[in-house]
């Protein structure tokens, strides 16, 4: 390189001939890099945490949403391979007791979440355990603790989801309103649930788990659907639970709810 | 450092930035590609279960 000074210094004036002309650069000292070593370190931190809590959520959400879509898809495709065609007919508007399938394996997905006041296209794999091999997942999202019932069991269905983050599958949790509808979708057709409460607990308060939330013991009566995700919003510190009690139940081939027939019917967002 | 780096850089102003603009865009794309994830897994997960 050239003197890199040359061709930068202006002439200096007559009035200040002789005095030596000042530099226009600083030194780089050994403070002034690891200030600039301590701020690259600042602004690598905060891009990490918009990269995780922003950036990387809105992809996963986008690939969770994605994989629940197509899941939902292929098992309407089987049941309409399966069956003679017909729709089946409720007597006195119901399908009657909704089946309960077998528990499946650990990781393993069962099931599908649909939340209208969730989002307009809001969908999302259900598999087995809450382990970050669910919650994390790009194709998951939503874990269902083992030691609960199945969906439409007697009892109580408990599932769990990050709050913000990997999907945030239960970001808006807190803005359920009475009488939402919460409907899962299995091979076998759609579960119905209305939204009830929500509760705000502690960690370690196990018993939202119990057939008969907070009640050790009781004999179940309800089928009851309880959903756990982190409260505040971008904290560990609570758990925030909301309850909903089973509605109704509908076979696959008699087509989905009509609250949620325009999610499955949608493509999910691009993303 | 970074005083350095822009007087390393070679070109005129304009491409000196058009530079500073790719190398940044490069050096985001491999943070999100491969270091954010690989960070992510170390420390410790964003727990949202209820448990003991």
């Amino acid at each position: 390189m050239t003197d890199p000074t040359a061709g930068e210094s202006p002439p200096e004036p007559a009035a200040s001939a002789g005095v030596e002309p000042t530099r226009r650069r600083s030194r780089a000292t050994v403070f002034s890099v690891l200030g600039e070593v301590l701020i690259t370190a600042g602004v690598l931190v905060l891009l990490f945490i918009g990269w995780q809590l922003w950036w990387n959520d809105w992809v996963t959400a986008g690939q969770q949403t994605k994989a629940a879509s197509e899941q939902s898809q292929k098992w309407i495709e089987q049941a309409h391979a399966q069956g003679d065609g017909s729709t089946p007919t409720p007597t006195a508007g119901s399908f009657g007791d909704p089946p309960v399938e077998a528990a499946v394996g650990e990781g393993k997905q069962f099931g599908i979440l649909f939340v209208p006041r969730f989002g307009s296209s809001y969908q999302r794999n259900i598999a087995e355990g809450t382990g970050t091999d669910v919650l994390n997942s790009t194709k998951l999202g939503i874990g269902h603790y083992p030691q609960t019932q199945m969906p439409g069991a007697v009892g109580n269905f408990v599932i769990a989801s990050h709050r913000s983050a990997y999907g945030g599958g239960m970001h808006v949790l807190n803005e359920f309103q009475l009488g939402d509808p919460i409907v899962v979708q299995t091979q076998d057709g759609w579960y119905t649930y209305r939204f009830r409460n929500l509760q705000y607990v502690t960690a370690d308060h196990v018993s939202v788990l119990d057939p008969v939330p907070d009640t050790d013991g009781a004999a179940a009566g309800d089928r009851l659907i309880t959903l756990t995700t982190c409260n505040p919003l971008y904290s560990t510190a609570e758990r925030m639970i909301a309850y909903g009690v089973f509605d109704s139940w509908r076979p696959t081939s008699a087509g989905p709810p009509s609250e949620i027939a325009s999610l499955v019917a949608a493509e999910p967002a691009a993303g | 450092m970074f005083a350095a780096f822009w007087r390393v850089l070679p070109g005129p102003i304009w491409l000196r930035i058009v530079f500073v603009i790719v190398l940044i865009s490069a050096v985001l794309f491999a943070l999100a590609t491969w270091v954010f994830p690989w960070v992510d897994q170390i420390i410790t997960p964003q727990e949202a279960t209820v448990g003991q």
